[in-house]
């Protein structure tokens, strides 16, 4: 990024001249964002919607993505201003090591992407704000880790799980229900495309599993082993499932015990 | 007033040429050798952590001998120009090629300007494809010149002699074990006696197409190398006959098809390497 701001300024973000007026409904943003640890590694999912003001941008958009290879980032906001910054960040990333020969720490990388979201501040300030979610996996700790963000560029390291984006609220409530410190990966998945499910049920911008069109959340899952993203049959399968359990009980598993 | 010398511009070229050449064969020789799923590069490097093999880009890498600080400079700028265009393009529209004829342009520059001394190096860029024929390797000298190499190159140290040995052994679509036992060998015939290099005297990496990542650049470890060495000559006397049949094959294929390697340059005057070691040396 240094580089590039010496060399070719007009490629970076947050050197564009201002414009005025609020752009949030006339452009497409991304919506729910989902991530959780679990013994092992960490997984990140998103759902597939985009929107423009009350207009569905995109059915089937992508928001989620690997870092680096042991690293995943996912975007709410601005799907144009997202998608920009994620490929600078992998860009970063991928520029470091190899002139450096060696991977930059998670929380080396967790600031990196700090500093891209101060850059895109004053687009933030014409609402077209970008929150990214950034999670890994630490090798100093044998651990996923998880980091959160404000439009401003402030970053907050969370414990087991959290969400971002317009469904976020709904998200996090049914995480805090179903998650459990030891859910092993298949499960976290479950509990995560639960968890995106619920948000869509009240998110009119969050989109659910598309049945006709089988479009799915995306869901990447970070170990030791590096970045897999989940191929689309076993997260078919898993959203089948919810999706027959819900149509006993619409409004999802219900928490097993009162105390 | 005095008369400034004339020095003819041949003699000048002659004279830089020269001085580069001998500081290129000082150092200790790399390969970069063709297998059946990508490019093979072994080098002659001591040190852990001075890198004469590096990653490029997703499906390129990048060889040196020569000078440290010299051919360092010349990687980072080449994975800046690697990395900026395919941020501002495509990671698709990073080519070989490209980067090659950038190297060659900064060489040649260097190389015909009065003010600056020669760079005292040697690179590869090597891109793969997504078959053997695909495969891309250029070899860059001191000068700017560029060559397209054909199935193995050899710089550095007494490079002519490696490059005979490999030239002898060589077949198209060799193995990684058996590309690697080759390289490992041909950098041991690089003097009158023959040497034994053991897994940490040596720096290997390769272009692997088969890898599942968009990166196919990978650096293989002492403990793999070692494996590999060991399972390809489990005992010093035993396999030598086996290895001899190979020979026979690579002979009998490198002629029926009529492909055989390019040698390298025939310029590439060998200058033995001097006989006591010395520390400020090249890598």
């Amino acid at each position: 990024m240094d580089f590039l701001a010496g060399h070719a300024p007009d490629l970076l973000p947050g050197r564009r001249a201002l414009g005025s007026g609020d752009l949030s409904s006339e452009v497409p943003h991304g919506t729910t964002i989902v991530a959780a640890t679990f013994p092992g590694g960490v997984i990140m999912a998103g759902d597939r919607r985009a929107t423009m003001g009350n207009i569905i941008a995109q059915r089937d958009i992508e928001k989620v993505f690997p870092a680096d290879e042991y690293s995943a980032v996912a975007f709410a906001g601005s799907a144009g201003f997202g998608i920009e910054m994620v490929r600078l960040f992998q860009v970063e990333l991928e520029h470091y090591e190899k002139l450096e020969g060696a991977t930059l720490s998670l929380d080396g990388k967790a600031n990196r992407l700090s500093a891209l979201i101060r850059g895109n501040l004053p687009m933030a300030m014409q609402g077209l704000t970008v929150v990214p979610l950034f999670a890994g996996y630490d090798h100093d700790i044998n651990a996923g880790r998880i980091f959160s963000y404000d439009p401003t560029g402030g970053r907050y390291e969370e414990t087991h799980f959290y969400s971002v984006g317009s469904g976020s609220l709904f998200a996090r409530g049914a995480l805090k229900k179903l998650y459990r410190e030891d859910l092993s990966e298949t499960d976290c998945v479950t509990v995560m495309i639960q968890s995106l499910i619920d948000a869509a049920d009240d998110d009119s911008a969050t989109g659910g599993p598309d049945m006709l069109r089988r479009i799915f959340p995306v869901v990447g899952v970070v170990t030791a082993d590096g970045y897999r993203r989940l191929p689309e049959d076993e997260v078919a399968a898993l959203v089948d499932a919810a999706w027959s359990q819900r149509h006993r009980r619409p409004d999802g598993p219900a928490a097993t015990s009162l105390t | 007033m005095s008369v400034p010398f004339y020095v003819s511009p041949e003699q000048l070229m002659r004279d830089r040429a020269d001085f580069a050449r001998k500081g290129i064969a000082k150092g200790r020789s790399a390969i970069a050798l063709q297998y059946a799923d990508g490019i093979l590069f072994v080098a002659e490097n001591r040190s852990p952590a001075l890198h004469k093999v590096a990653e490029i880009y997703d499906r390129m890498a990048f060889a040196a001998v020569g000078r440290y600080n010299e051919f360092e400079n010349l990687r980072i700028a080449g994975v800046r120009l690697a990395d900026m265009r395919g941020y501002s393009y495509d990671r698709r529209d990073v080519t070989g090629r490209a980067l090659a004829n950038a190297y060659a342009q900064t060489l040649g520059a260097i190389f015909s300007s009065g003010g600056e001394k020669p760079l005292e190096v040697e690179i590869l860029v090597a891109e793969i494809g997504a078959a053997p024929a695909d495969d891309q390797v250029y070899r860059l000298t001191y000068d700017g010149s560029i060559a397209d190499v054909q199935g193995y190159a050899v710089m550095g140290g007494p490079a002519d002699q490696v490059a005979d040995y490999i030239g002898e052994h060589y077949s198209e679509g060799i193995s990684l074990a058996g590309a690697l036992r080759l390289a490992v060998d041909a950098l041991g015939h690089d003097g009158t006696e023959v040497r034994q290099l053991t897994p940490d005297q040596l720096e290997v990496a390769v272009l692997d197409r088969t890898r599942t990542q968009v990166r196919k650049f990978k650096r293989i470890s002492e403990e793999t190398l070692a494996r590999i060495l060991s399972e390809s000559r489990p005992a010093e006397e035993a396999t030598e006959p086996a290895d001899a049949g190979e020979k026979t094959d690579t002979a009998e294929t490198g002629a029926s098809d009529g492909d055989t390697p390019v040698a390298p340059p025939a310029d590439d005057a060998p200058i033995a390497p001097p006989e006591d070691p010395d520390d400020n040396r090249p890598l």
